[in-house]
């Protein structure tokens, strides 16, 4: 469609007042633009309570939708269990007899554990739980991997506590609002977890790749010790997220690690359950030399 | 074939159609607001349960708005990037101003692009709207990396893709929307 011929508006002064007005109106927004984006890089945490904002009217809505995407979800797989069932029934009973003495072993072992803990005086933090929500969205269309949880201050949700489902880690809190929570995933760029490898304790560290997918560096140098299938658990070094919460299955081995797929997937999770920080006062006295998202990477 | 004039169908508002044509005017709300709601309501879709890997769920805001600029010249005024923008940037989860910057520079291109060009034609809406869209993405994209830690942009090229091959789509609804806001 060809442009209105609003340039040259004739004679009259006021409408060409009135044009120019516009164009200069825009150009000191696009620079206010520019500046709130300076803020906002400076400062991250800056500006938080707009986004909150955002995010508490708009979770009315997303809770709904959650709700109906998940009741059907589970009509489908109420239907779908039918399907085979006894073959399936067969099969699972297999398994329950060669899970029960495993089970078995594993409380002997449970129980040997806590009594030579107790010989040797090593107390845990214990990772406790401070309330269970749900991820009610995400932010799909952005290269940075943040989700809204369904809960915030009212249950107790606070900056910097880590988030687990069922399924393994989810993530931390970065924002918190009245009643909705912000979670930085695992696989954004910035969020650094502590992990080891669940066969040998095998210490690395993971970062997100923004795919979906996360990076598992090594701590040692050399060439990568993990093999495609290894099971990743957090190491609770930091004392941020708890120690042995399931990470990450490895599916290729790179030049400098391996990539991991998450076992938590934010879009299948039936809940999140927020837990205080596993080691408070060490975390408090790593805060208070370099707290969390004010102290910056050096790039390489 | 000559197509009868009685089968042109006018849009009317509903309830209306048995009252007389004449004298009609359309209403300075409707007007108003469907174009500032539709933006702002296709900004807001980031917040249903939509759960992706990575970055892929097209901007909806910004096609949004591009499709009105570019369908209907001279209705957002030039500076309404800015405000668009800004309202984006509430929902989307990048650095707060970001879309508010990169929308007022797009507006501000179209704008230029209007002043050169004295006619346009589909395809090359189609055109600029994608390079826009993939200009305003990557821009996206560096500015994340200014505050955060940020993946390789390579992860941004299916959003790219899927974003330019869904303007056509949001054009049409646009287009809807612009009759239903000048029905009388």
């Amino acid at each position: 469609m060809a442009p209105p011929p609003h340039r040259r508006p004739g004679f009259s002064r006021k409408a060409q007042y009135g044009l120019f007005v516009t164009y200069v109106v825009a150009i000191a927004g696009t620079i206010v633009a520019a500046l709130l984006l300076t803020i906002s890089v400076v400062d991250p945490a800056g500006f938080s309570a707009l986004r909150t904002f955002g995010t508490e009217i708009t979770a009315p809505v997303a809770r709904v939708v959650s709700n109906a995407q998940r009741s059907s979800q589970a009509a489908t797989h109420t239907v779908s269990a039918y399907i085979d069932a006894a073959s399936k029934n067969v099969m699972l009973e297999k398994e329950l007899k060669a899970n029960r003495s495993a089970l078995i072993e594993a409380r002997a072992l449970r129980v040997e554990n806590a009594r030579l803990r107790g010989l040797l005086k090593i107390t845990d933090g214990e990772a406790q739980q401070v309330a269970v929500g749900r991820l009610i969205s995400s932010t799909a269309s952005s290269t940075r991997r943040i989700a809204t949880l369904s809960i915030g201050r009212n249950f107790g949700v606070e900056r910097a506590q880590p988030v687990r489902g069922p399924a393994g880690l989810i993530g931390r809190v970065i924002e918190t609002g009245p009643t909705t929570a912000r979670v930085l995933l695992v696989t954004d760029s910035e969020n650094l977890v502590p992990v080891m490898r669940a066969s040998d304790g095998l210490p690395a560290f993971s970062s997100g790749l923004g795919n979906g997918l996360v990076l598992i560096k090594p701590l040692n140098l050399g060439e990568s010790p993990f093999k495609v299938g290894d099971i990743i658990i957090t190491s609770g070094n930091g004392g941020l997220y708890g120690a042995n919460i399931p990470f990450a299955r490895v599916i290729r081995k790179t030049s400098e690690g391996a990539l991991g797929l998450p076992f938590a997937d934010p879009a299948n999770t039936p809940y999140a359950v927020v837990m205080r920080p596993y080691l408070v006062e060490a975390r408090a006295a790593q805060q208070a030399v370099a707290p969390d998202g004010e102290t910056k990477e050096v790039a390489e | 074939m000559k197509i009868p004039v009685s089968s042109i169908r006018l849009p009317t508002r509903p309830g209306r159609e048995y009252e007389s044509r004449f004298d009609r005017e359309q209403s300075m709300l409707k007007m108003l607001a469907i174009p500032i709601a539709s933006v702002i309501l296709a900004s807001m879709v980031t917040t249903l349960p939509i759960f992706s890997a990575g970055p892929l769920l097209p901007p909806f805001g910004l096609l949004m708005f591009l499709s009105w600029r570019l369908m209907r010249p001279g209705l957002l005024p030039i500076w309404s990037g800015v405000p668009f923008g800004l309202m984006d940037d509430l929902f989307s989860g990048q650095p707060f101003g970001s879309a508010g910057l990169l929308w007022s520079l797009a507006m501000l291109i179209v704008e230029l692009i209007d002043s050169r060009a004295i006619w346009r034609d589909y395809l090359q809406d189609w055109l600029i709207a994608a390079l826009l869209i993939a200009a305003v993405l990557l821009g996206g994209w560096w500015i994340a990396g200014l505050a955060h830690a940020t993946p390789a942009p390579e992860i941004l090229f299916p959003q790219i893709l899927l974003a330019i091959l869904l303007y056509p789509l949001v054009v049409r609804i646009c287009a809807r929307l612009d009759s239903w806001r000048l029905a009388t």
